[in-house]
């Protein structure tokens, strides 16, 4: 015993105030991440309804059951057409607030803090207004009202598929929530440009669209690389926005099902079928791994814009 | 510097979009609130009218004593938990990002990649694996399962790793000098002169936290351990719907946010920056 105090006083030990730092983290991560994800490996090779120690070795076969399921395969292209609506709006409206805040003359952190203000909301409470008031189905919704000026019919928002007007509904609920966050980050890139750079394009008579074009634009790259992976990798874990909009005491519609959506009902929904649910969740574990590293980069860690 | 017409123009030009923008991303929380004091009738009257035609204060007490609605209950779940895990985060990755950045071990650089491999591994496409290992504890339902599988996130220990590898060494050189070992160098003389940073990992963590759906949907079906999120989830999809109500619920689940929001938006914002773009 004294030994160990007298090993604790000394503090030439580093090994043991490494391990007194970095042990408890290390030991959580192992116990809640590591280990969860060994497992469910070894489940995805296994036929495992209702158990989580099942014994019937299945190989490949929920892997090769996953691919053949076309339900598995639609949500892949609900994901693709979510970042095809979702990455691109959000980018340009996030870019175009930090834009207009930086340059405001007054007010600046006005602006900025209304903007950023719907960060605070979860996806529950965004889905809950979209849902019960803006684009309410019926004909006292916000948005049915603005149409009904213009004497145009109702629109069911969130259960007609022909137009399927609920992606609008999904993707404007995610871009008010997540634009003040992309346009923070959009700020901060900005405020790192030289002022010497656009001295320099002023003296050389460089005005407006052309200033954006070769100096800022060019200066926010990195910036712009990591917004980009950013808005990628939060699409493709999309859940709450979707499960609060669609799903009803009826259940989920068999439309707009994205990756996570259709692992939460595939997994935990009737059966609990922890086997194709496993193999599954390895598949798209696979498939964002794949994303981030060809980004080359994790979670946009990397330079700064210089 | 004399500025031009154009230029005056210009600028009234983006006062404008940043006034309409702004009274655009503030509708929603506009609409929560005036759905939130009104009678049902009002809210779905077929002539849609910007104020109610009377305030309905007494919803808010309805809504706490509705014995069909655990308001109160999934509130202070919400609040332990959110405030555990902030707390336990700041402490657990605090501790292993300052061991990771100054503490010197043979094997550092190992433990550095076994920490940010899982960066690579987006939470929440491990909920399934998760589910099996928390299920199998015994913790569904249970505030433990709630909080603790949260409170071990790589990000935080990277980013506190980062900051404190910036962190002036020569505070830390006097106070080991005067013979402080790393515990008392940490908490007597680190931690006091981190509290800006601190503050920043400390907000974002309790905004992601207060916010979290799916791990609580997943692990806590039973209606005692109902987070806020959880509770309002629940109305919204379910049969009927007592629209006053459940946006009443809304606004109070989204209020303490919005005081954060406004009085610690600086350490929000300096958070978000380190969280985005790490230097």
């Amino acid at each position: 015993m004294s030994q160990v105090t007298a090993r604790l006083r000394g503090r030439y030990d580093r090994n043991l105030w490494f391990a007194i730092f970095v042990g408890p983290f290390v030991l959580g991560l192992l116990v809640f991440v590591y280990i969860p994800i060994v497992w469910s490996v070894v489940l995805s090779f296994f036929d495992a309804h209702n158990t989580v120690t099942p014994t019937k070795f299945v190989g490949l076969g929920n892997y090769l059951d996953m691919l053949r399921d076309a339900a598995f395969r639609s949500s892949l292209i609900t994901f693709v057409v979510f970042a095809a609506f979702i990455v691109p709006t959000t980018f340009v409206l996030s870019l175009g607030l930090a834009l207009l805040v930086n340059r405001a003359r007054f007010a600046k952190t006005f602006f900025r803090s209304v903007f950023f203000l719907p960060t605070a909301s979860s996806y529950v409470v965004a889905a809950l207004i979209w849902k019960l008031s803006i684009f309410n189905g019926v004909r006292f919704g916000l948005a049915n009202t603005v149409l009904g000026w213009f004497a145009i019919e109702p629109v069911a928002w969130l259960s007609v598929t022909q137009p399927p007007w609920y992606w609008l509904v999904i993707v404007s609920a995610r871009m008010w929530l997540q634009a003040g966050f992309y346009m923070i980050l959009f700020l901060a890139g900005l405020q790192r440009i030289s002022p010497s750079l656009y001295e320099a394009a002023a003296i050389d008579g460089a005005t407006g669209w052309r200033v954006l074009r070769y100096i800022t634009l060019p200066q926010l790259r990195a910036t712009s690389t990591a917004v980009l992976l950013l808005l990628l990798i939060n699409a493709f874990q999309a859940f709450d926005e979707f499960y609060n909009l669609l799903s009803s005491a009826g259940g989920y519609p068999p439309y707009a099902r994205p990756p996570l959506v259709y692992l939460y009902y595939a997994a935990l929904g009737q059966g609990q079928d922890f086997g194709h649910g496993s193999a599954g969740a390895v598949i798209l574990t696979l498939l964002i791994a794949i994303v981030a590293l060809a980004q080359g980069r994790i979670v946009g860690l990397g330079r700064r814009d210089d | 510097m004399q500025r031009s017409g154009a230029d005056k123009a210009g600028s009234a030009v983006r006062y404008v979009v940043l006034i309409g923008g702004a009274l655009l991303f503030l509708l929603p929380f506009y609409l929560l609130v005036r759905n939130g004091l009104s009678t049902e009738q009002d809210i779905t009257s077929p002539s849609w009218k910007f104020f109610p035609s009377s305030l309905q204060w007494g919803n808010i007490g309805e809504l706490f004593r509705d014995p069909a609605v655990p308001m109160a209950r999934s509130l202070v779940n919400s609040l332990v938990i959110a405030v555990v895990q902030t707390a336990g985060v700041l402490v657990i990755s605090g501790l292993a990002g300052y061991g990771l950045a100054r503490i010197p071990f043979r094997y550092a650089n190992a433990v550095f990649y076994f920490i940010v491999a899982t960066l690579l591994i987006p939470a929440a496409v491990t909920f399934v694996p998760s589910f099996v290992l928390v299920s199998t504890l015994g913790w569904v339902s249970t505030l433990r399962g709630l909080i603790v599988p949260g409170l071990f996130q790589a990000f935080a220990t990277f980013l506190f790793r980062q900051y404190f590898l910036g962190f002036p060494r020569e505070l830390e050189e006097a106070a080991q000098l005067d013979g402080t070992g790393y515990w008392g160098t940490f908490w007597r003389v680190v931690v006091p002169n981190s509290m800006g940073f601190i503050a920043a990992i400390g907000t974002i963590t309790f905004i992601g936290s207060w916010n979290a759906f799916l791990w609580p949907l997943v692990i806590a079906p039973d209606q005692n351990a109902w987070t806020v999120q959880i509770a309002l989830s629940t109305f919204l999809t379910a049969q009927t719907i007592n629209l006053p109500q459940l946006f009443i619920a809304a606004a109070i689940a989204i209020l303490p946010l919005v005081v954060i929001f406004i009085f610690l938006q600086r350490w929000i914002v300096q958070g978000v920056e380190r969280s985005g773009i790490s230097e």
